[in-house]
């Protein structure tokens, strides 16, 4: 039982980075970004090209893959995305554009990988270890992760709602109407907000990379959890995101060694449909009319 | 109900015409070209099915796999045991039914949330299917063996996308048609005027559904071998999307013009560069949200109407300015 938890636990510091990157780019920037995971897929390509071929180790290259990431998301944001936020009327018209167009460029760098790696599986080894908690054995590559994930995660709460441009954003994400007239500029946060989750989310797979076998095409699978988390703690919300992520390592773990490790996404989806019929507005959130 | 309008005749007329020419092509060709129509045909008759639902609400549906799948599986289950009609209607029903389920969870929320939920189905149910059958039984494909042949397969696609041009006619026609116009204009208003919103959706969800599922269990002997990979491919509802959001959705007919291209392209691409699909995918997404937002016949229609006022108002704009 504990082992469950414990690797749940564990597992969930990766999915936080994944659905905190999310959370930030729909929330501020409102890009429901579905290419998110090929973000992930590439941080976790980069990381272990840079450990192969250079053999820098996957912790000291977050300091090339968050950087790097935070700039080609600027880029897509500002060629790719910016130009629907201006020409949309509504918050619905600019869902739907953006839902298309990150469709498009979800194919286009999940074909673009698939064309450069092919469809096999990749991994390699660093730091696989046996690390002792509570008496059970775990990698010690998945702790290392964790912890990297956890101070990353705590970078983020503390820029978010202790520093001046972390409550532009939080000011954004509340309302952008409102933030615009106490002078804060709207478009510029935003496309730093999208750039940012993307650097998130590209640290994520860049930690995930070394405990798990990736391929290509696997972006979807991922996207498709940091959704959920995302709806579960609320969209911007960064403590919902957190605890949503663990519950979900928790929860697949569990279903993982109980029931079927095949399973998986039925009891991602079985969290899915909770939070939809009790709690759409997410665990803290509050009721929108 | 009103009386039919002369256009409406005449629209009419044509249809049943076109369909009529359609039916006569396995007498001149049985082999390459038959298939190709198979597929112009299976997919004219999803993407109208998708357009039922996805047109007036504009909600991005990406359930069409796990339709799609549920309706072939249908099928291969018991097609040694029951006559393949039946089995058709079980399609229909199972289709129907999933649509159901996940319009009661998700179609009161924003579209969002739809969209998500959607996205991953196919990749659930496909999971789930996987898994029955690793546990309750030792296959992992199913086999097909009827005596339909291909020009079968497409009579029968042709026919239902004929059913379902009818369906959306008289749907549009209906309480549930205007009630969609309304909702898809201004949802707030649809409330107002007392629409059950959440209600009039899931209905039309599950009609488009249940159309989806069908048009999976008359293609399942043509496939011959069933597995979950392939029944539940999540490229359907991505291809589907694309067609129809390529020839337009604000017209029941719009996504056909579509459809015929692509899937030549298509047919095209994956023969002599299958490696790029993704990205030629990527790219038509992406071609589709900032050159056609409206598709084909949107643009077209644009076209039209501009013509039309320049037609009767050849100052306009000196007026204007």
């Amino acid at each position: 039982m504990t082992q469950i938890i414990v690797t749940g636990i564990l597992l969930s510091g990766t999915y936080a980075l994944i659905a905190l990157g999310l959370t930030l780019q729909y929330g501020v920037a409102r890009i429901m970004n579905l290419a998110n995971g090929e973000t992930l897929v590439a941080g976790c390509f980069i990381a272990m090209w840079l450990f192969t071929t250079l053999t820098i180790n996957p912790i000291v290259g977050l300091l090339l893959i968050a950087p790097a990431a935070f700039a080609a998301n600027w880029a897509v944001y500002r060629v790719a995305l910016e130009p629907l936020v201006k020409r949309a009327k509504n918050r619905g018209q600019l869902e739907v554009d953006s839902i298309l167009a990150t469709f498009g460029l979800l194919f286009l760098f999940q074909g673009m990988m698939l064309l450069t790696f092919g469809g096999e599986y990749f991994n390699y080894t660093f730091l696989a270890q046996r690390f002792d908690i509570f008496g059970s054995g775990f990698g010690l590559n998945r702790v290392v992760a964790f912890a990297a994930a956890v101070v990353i995660a705590v970078g983020l709460y503390i820029f978010l709602y202790h520093t001046r441009y972390g409550t532009a954003m939080r000011a954004v994400s509340a309302d952008p109407k409102s933030a615009n007239l106490v002078a804060i500029d709207v478009a510029r946060t935003a496309a730093i907000a999208f750039a940012l989750g993307g650097a998130l989310t590209a640290c994520g797979g860049a930690l995930l990379s070394t405990f798990y076998t990736f391929n290509a095409s696997m972006g979807v699978v991922f996207t498709m959890k940091a959704l959920i988390i995302v709806i579960m703690g609320g969209v911007g919300d960064v403590r919902g995101a957190v605890l949503a992520a663990i519950i979900l390592g928790v929860a697949e773990t569990a279903v993982a060694s109980l029931i079927d490790p095949s399973l998986t996404l039925a009891a991602t989806y079985t969290l899915f449909i909770v939070v939809l019929l009790f709690r759409p507005q997410g665990i803290f959130g509050r009721p929108t009319s | 109900m009103n009386s039919l309008s002369q256009k409406e005749i005449i629209i009419g007329i044509g249809g049943v015409l076109a369909f009529a020419l359609a039916a006569c092509l396995p007498l001149v060709d049985q082999g390459y070209y038959l298939s190709l129509a198979v597929n112009i045909t299976l997919y004219a008759a999803l993407c109208t099915a998708w357009t039922l639902f996805s047109g007036p609400t504009h909600y991005v549906s990406l359930a069409t796999a796990a339709f799609f799948g549920l309706g072939t599986y249908a099928v291969a289950l018991w097609v040694d045991v029951l006559p393949f009609p039946l089995l058709v209607a079980f399609g229909a029903l199972a289709a129907g039914a999933l649509a159901g389920i996940v319009g009661a969870a998700t179609l009161r929320l924003s579209g969002v949330y739809f969209v998500i939920f959607t996205l991953g189905l196919a990749e659930l149910v496909r999971q789930i299917v996987t898994w029955a059958q690793a546990t309750f039984t030792t296959r992992m494909g199913l086999y097909v063996f009827t005596d339909l042949r291909e020009m079968h397969i497409f009579w029968m696609l042709l026919a239902l996308t004929a059913v379902i041009f009818l369906t959306g006619w008289l749907i549009n026609r209906s309480r549930l048609g205007f009630a969609m116009r309304i909702i898809g204009d201004d949802e707030t208003v649809a409330r107002h005027v007392g629409i059950d919103t959440a209600k009039s959706k899931i209905v039309l969800f599950i009609i488009s559904g249940a159309f989806i599922g069908i048009a999976g269990a008359i293609c399942a002997p043509r496939y011959g071998y069933i597995q979950p990979t392939s029944a539940f491919n999540p490229m359907t509802s991505f291809l589907v999307v694309i067609m129809a959001l390529l020839g337009g959705t604000r017209k029941l007919w719009g996504p056909i013009v579509g459809v015929i291209p692509f899937v030549i392209l298509m047919d095209f691409i994956t023969v002599r560069f299958s490696n790029y699909m993704p990205v030629a995918m990527g790219l038509s997404f992406l071609a589709i949200v900032f050159l056609l937002p409206n598709g084909v016949t949107g643009r077209l229609e644009q076209a039209w109407n501009k013509f039309q006022s320049r037609k009767s108002a050849p100052s306009s704009t000196e007026t204007a300015a």
